[in-house]
């Protein structure tokens, strides 16, 4: 150490360049990002692979992978391009995840909000909901609901947000408990500021952190209630989707099994991308937990 | 007091009367569900009668209380669902609980055989990999439960059948018995376990992983407490410390999560049943979505958030057995 040393420290990095140094030092987290950022490819350039419909004709029924390479990863027993469903398939799984992440997110927040900031009967009566909604078990409600709103997209994507905002209503109760008796919140309470401000402004923005690293699980479910849903023929027809392409390589299972084989590898590895990004985050977020 | 219970089972039994709330919110629920459905048990009857003229709807509406208000219909749909009467079903010709009892027996030995393997062989593993913590064996088994983890349920079955039945033709496809076998004794039950084997690995894989995951970062949390170094300091062998002092505490969670999840694992039934062909509540669900049968597929709603109670309070009674800090009177 030199006295100019002392005298003028190095500036402090930025809060985002510490973030990312502190992410990066986790392999596993580094991957995930790696195959998030693969599947957000895929989805982008959908496009580009199959412009027209990834539902036509591409070529002859049941060609196998790495044959004909207008279909590089082969054609199901339509004999509808694989590579293109594959893509699309990014397209419909992150979009009904990133929405109905954040249906169950918002539902949760608002629950989770009111019911830890009033406490009292009111959090009494929301918790008996939240128990309610995770007593009955959330597929079948899910197909019920489905049943009778219908299989479109949009009510596929708000079913499948209505089933998952139990956890995040948890954890946002627990957040606001432990914040509401804090020094900030009663001195905006002194200076005469409203609950919903206080509620919105001043405790939601510190108990969100928690949150967002949970949202990657909640896409991740979501992303797996969808390819369930979609599998056993419930979901939108009009769209290519993951696992709706399983379900119908089920039935070519015996001579094909690749297309069922590989809309689930897609599967698998989002679904891993996802996790290994939340807990990369996690670890980020709060340094000092112990691993 | 004149009658004193044992605290253990007063605690628990104090948590199933917080139950009763809730079940009567998911009975309102399914009520509002119903209604909400496109058509009522009049259409569906009519409707399975191939028509009929108007006054005779109306007077069918009268006979099943259609015309009444709605807070008395919900109060007579809950009496009903209280004494476990969900009305009939169009499709079965039966009453919904007779349909519903058939399929119970199939269910839960799938969810015990699931939840028993997933919970066993998931702090087992847990455990390995926590007390070798960063070594290559803790890496091997936590990237498998990452895989596990991200596996659904139909693609791990569809990839086994494939394996197993398909490719190797040692286990058999779907069904819970071979039909028309009329095995009986210990035959019967080698054939039904056989028939389970691949439901129960699929469907545990996923809940194995949670648990791993769960009992691995457990145990890392009690090895470094205090009584575990007093226990080693006095000379407590290896093995006795791992049963003894740290399991048995690391457990806790690993305990709660088996029941908060036990719902989840009934859901995931749905696919597991409906892809192998068991004759449960799963795939009855399915069925009855297939064909709108609202009143069955409300009675599984129902029996499910039953039978996810009982199991809560199962596991409040095993969590009170374990933990001898909960106060409980």
């Amino acid at each position: 150490m030199t006295a100019l040393d002392s005298e003028l420290r190095p500036p402090e990095p930025s809060r985002l360049i510490a973030f990312w140094r502190r992410y990066r030092r986790n392999r596993a987290a580094l991957l995930g990002l790696f195959l998030f950022a693969l599947v957000l490819l895929m989805a982008a350039t959908a496009g580009l692979i199959e412009p027209i419909d990834p539902l036509r004709r591409a070529g002859a029924p049941l060609t196998a992978p790495f044959i004909d390479w207008a279909t590089p990863l082969g054609t199901d027993q339509l004999g509808r391009d694989i590579l293109a469903g594959i893509f699309h398939g990014a397209r419909i799984s992150l979009l009904i995840g990133v929405a109905a992440t954040l249906i169950s997110i918002a539902i949760g927040v608002v629950i989770g909000a009111i019911s830890g900031y009033f406490g009292g009967w009111v959090d009494d009566v929301l918790m008996r909901v939240t128990e309610a909604f995770q007593t009955i078990p959330n597929f079948v409600l899910l197909l019920t609901l489905v049943a009778i709103l219908g299989s479109s997209i949009e009510y596929i994507t708000l079913a499948i947000g209505v089933v998952s905002w139990t956890a995040p209503a948890r954890m946002v109760r627990a957040e606001f408990m432990s914040l509401r008796g804090r020094e900030f919140v009663e001195a905006a309470r002194n200076l005469g500021v409203g609950d919903l401000s206080i509620i919105f402004r001043e405790i939601l923005p510190n108990a969100l952190p928690p949150i967002i690293v949970y949202s990657s699980v909640i896409m991740a479910l979501a992303i797996l209630l969808e390819s369930a849903l979609a599998f056993l023929g419930l979901g939108d027809p009009n769209y290519a989707s993951w696992g709706n392409m399983i379900g119908q390589g089920r039935a070519v299972l015996r001579t094909a099994w690749y297309c069922a084989a590989i809309p689930g590898i897609a599967i698998v590895l989002t679904v891993l991308s996802f996790s290994l990004l939340g807990e990369g985050l996690n670890d980020a977020l709060n340094p000092r937990q112990k691993k | 007091m004149p009658l004193t219970l044992p605290p253990m089972l007063a605690y628990a039994l104090r948590r199933l009367v917080q139950a009763v709330p809730v079940i009567i919110l998911i009975m309102i629920g399914t009520f509002l569900l119903v209604k909400l459905a496109p058509g009522d048990t009049v259409d569906a009857l009519v409707g399975d009668m191939g028509g009929a003229d108007a006054n005779f709807i109306a007077q069918m509406r009268v006979e099943y209380g259609l015309d009444q208000p709605i807070w008395v219909q919900l109060w007579r749909y809950m009496a009903k669902l209280a004494q476990f009467d969900f009305g009939w079903s169009f499709v079965y010709e039966q009453p919904v609980s007779v349909v519903l009892m058939d399929r119970l027996g199939t269910t839960l030995l799938l969810m015990g055989a699931s939840l028993s393997l997933a919970f066993s062989v998931g702090i087992l593993l847990g455990a390995v990999a926590a007390r070798r913590a960063y070594s290559v064996t803790d890496n091997l088994i936590s990237t498998l439960g990452l895989v596990f983890y991200a596996t659904p349920s139909f693609f791990l079955s569809l990839m086994m059948m494939l394996l197993f039945s398909v490719k190797l033709g040692w286990l058999p496809v779907g069904g819970i018995q071979t039909i028309a076998a009329f095995y009986t004794g210990w035959e019967h039950v080698w054939d039904v376990a056989l028939h389970l084997i691949m439901p129960t690995a699929a469907l545990s894989l996923i809940y194995l992983s949670f648990y791993l995951r769960l009992m691995r970062a457990s145990v890392l949390e009690v090895v470094d407490l205090d009584y575990v170094r007093t226990a080693r300091a006095k000379g407590a062998g290896e093995t006795r410390m791992m049963v003894h002092h740290i399991i048995r505490n690391a457990l806790l969670p690993v305990v709660t999560l088996l029941g908060l999840q036990f719902s989840t694992v009934l859901g995931g039934s749905v696919v597991v049943e409906t892809i192998f062909t068991l004759p449960g509540l799963g795939q009855l669900a399915y069925q009855a979505v297939i064909q709108r049968d609202m009143n069955t597929l409300m009675g599984i709603i129902f029996l499910c958030s039953i039978i996810v109670v009982v199991v809560n309070f199962l596991t409040d009674l095993l969590y009170a057995r374990l933990d001898s800090r909960i106060e409980l009177s």
